[in-house]
């Protein structure tokens, strides 16, 4: 099996590969749902331990809205689309204008719409990776969290925890022209599932 | 409640106080915080606890903080050495919560529950009352214990500060 403590560069390359082109997708998705140009970062794959992992997002305490989808199929793992606060609420403002109180709170119909963003960006990035590896990747329905980033992030770590302290993460944000949007994909792959990736792209593993 | 020297505990991590410090964990979810608290030395502990047992490691060496059957063990042994007395230990415990609810959930999705009962176990077998908790529900939280009054505080987004 690959380990994950100690792939090579070029491993972590084909990892970043991976999260360019779904997160490429998912930014198009956005961009074509909010009629603005969306840019996205360059993919960061880390080995990073857990107490890290919420530092990626403003920290363990930090108040984020998270969409989580389980994927099952050949590439188990954890999907996260998290957005700060502020951008999530700065999101309603534009897309529910009637619908938005200035109270810091969401209804109901917020925190779905939200739910159903997340999906359809997790799902475009998902379903492009699919293509890409002519894998099967089947996502769980979302489901959406209001909460600290620790206590979400570490419900994504579970897979890791009985390996070691640390998790391999595969993070892309985006963000607006005007800064005045920004989210975060964290594709959290279960730790067997990195083999199948490799060889689905024709890595040779040694 | 100033100038109290304040002690992080991280994920899967462990730690002691006394003389009035306080002890904190951060964003516990499915995670439990489980305390310890010796009225008469002063002395607390707390473990932010990962999962429930150490028989699925397939780590090496393993982190004794991470599983709920291999950290108690070990923040009492921490705590005997401050001083303290296995028979005067009250526990608290927060956390054990399912952050997201999946249709068909597998086992291992179901951890927070678990953590809790592997903890409530645990502190059986060293006849360790447990005088109060928070666990459980959807939601995450930050606690804090004093070990000065052994008072656990409880933050939460949805349901504010609490002391139990």
């Amino acid at each position: 099996m690959a380990n994950y403590n100690r792939f090579e560069a070029f491993e972590m390359d084909v990892l970043k590969e991976v999260g360019n082109i779904g997160a490429g997708n998912a930014a198009t998705a956005m961009s074509t749902l909010l009629n603005k140009p969306i840019d996205m970062s360059v993919p960061s794959v880390q080995l990073l331990p857990f107490e890290e992992v919420a530092e990626r997002v403003g920290g363990s305490e930090q108040i984020v809205i998270a969409v989580f989808l389980r994927v099952e199929g050949d590439v188990p793992g954890n999907m996260f689309f998290i957005m700060q606060e502020h951008y999530a609420l700065q999101l309603m403002k534009q897309l529910l204008p009637k619908e938005h109180l200035d109270d810091g709170t969401y209804s109901e119909l917020e925190l779905s719409t939200l739910c159903e963003i997340g999906n359809i960006l997790a799902g475009s990035y998902l379903s492009s990776l699919a293509d890409f590896t002519q894998l099967q990747l089947l996502p769980s329905v979302p489901s959406i969290a209001h909460d600290m980033a620790g206590a979400i992030l570490s419900y994504g770590l579970m897979q890791y925890g009985e390996m070691g302290d640390s998790a391999l993460l595969i993070e892309t944000s985006f963000l607006e022209d005007c800064k005045s949007l920004e989210g975060h994909f964290f594709l959290i792959p279960d730790p067997n599932s990195f083999d199948i990736i490799f060889r689905a792209l024709g890595v040779r593993l040694g | 409640m100033i100038s109290e020297l304040l002690i992080k505990v991280g994920m899967a991590d462990l730690n002691t106080a006394a003389n009035g410090e306080h002890l904190k964990t951060t964003g516990l979810g499915s995670c439990v915080g489980l305390t310890l608290f010796d009225p008469t030395k002063h002395v607390a502990g707390m473990a932010h606890v990962m999962l429930p047992s150490s028989s699925i490691a397939r780590e090496a060496p393993i982190n004794v903080a991470k599983y709920a059957d291999t950290a108690i063990p070990e923040l009492i042994e921490r705590m005997l050495a401050l001083g303290a007395n296995v028979s005067r230990l009250q526990a608290k415990m927060a956390g054990g919560s399912q952050m997201f609810t999946l249709p068909g959930q597998t086992d291992s999705l179901r951890i927070g529950p678990r953590n809790v009962e592997s903890c409530l176990m645990m502190l059986e077998q060293y006849s360790i009352p447990l005088i109060s908790q928070d666990t459980g529900g959807n939601f995450g939280r930050t606690i804090e214990l004093s070990s000065k009054s052994g008072m656990l505080t409880i933050r939460s987004v949805q349901h504010g500060i609490k002391e139990i």
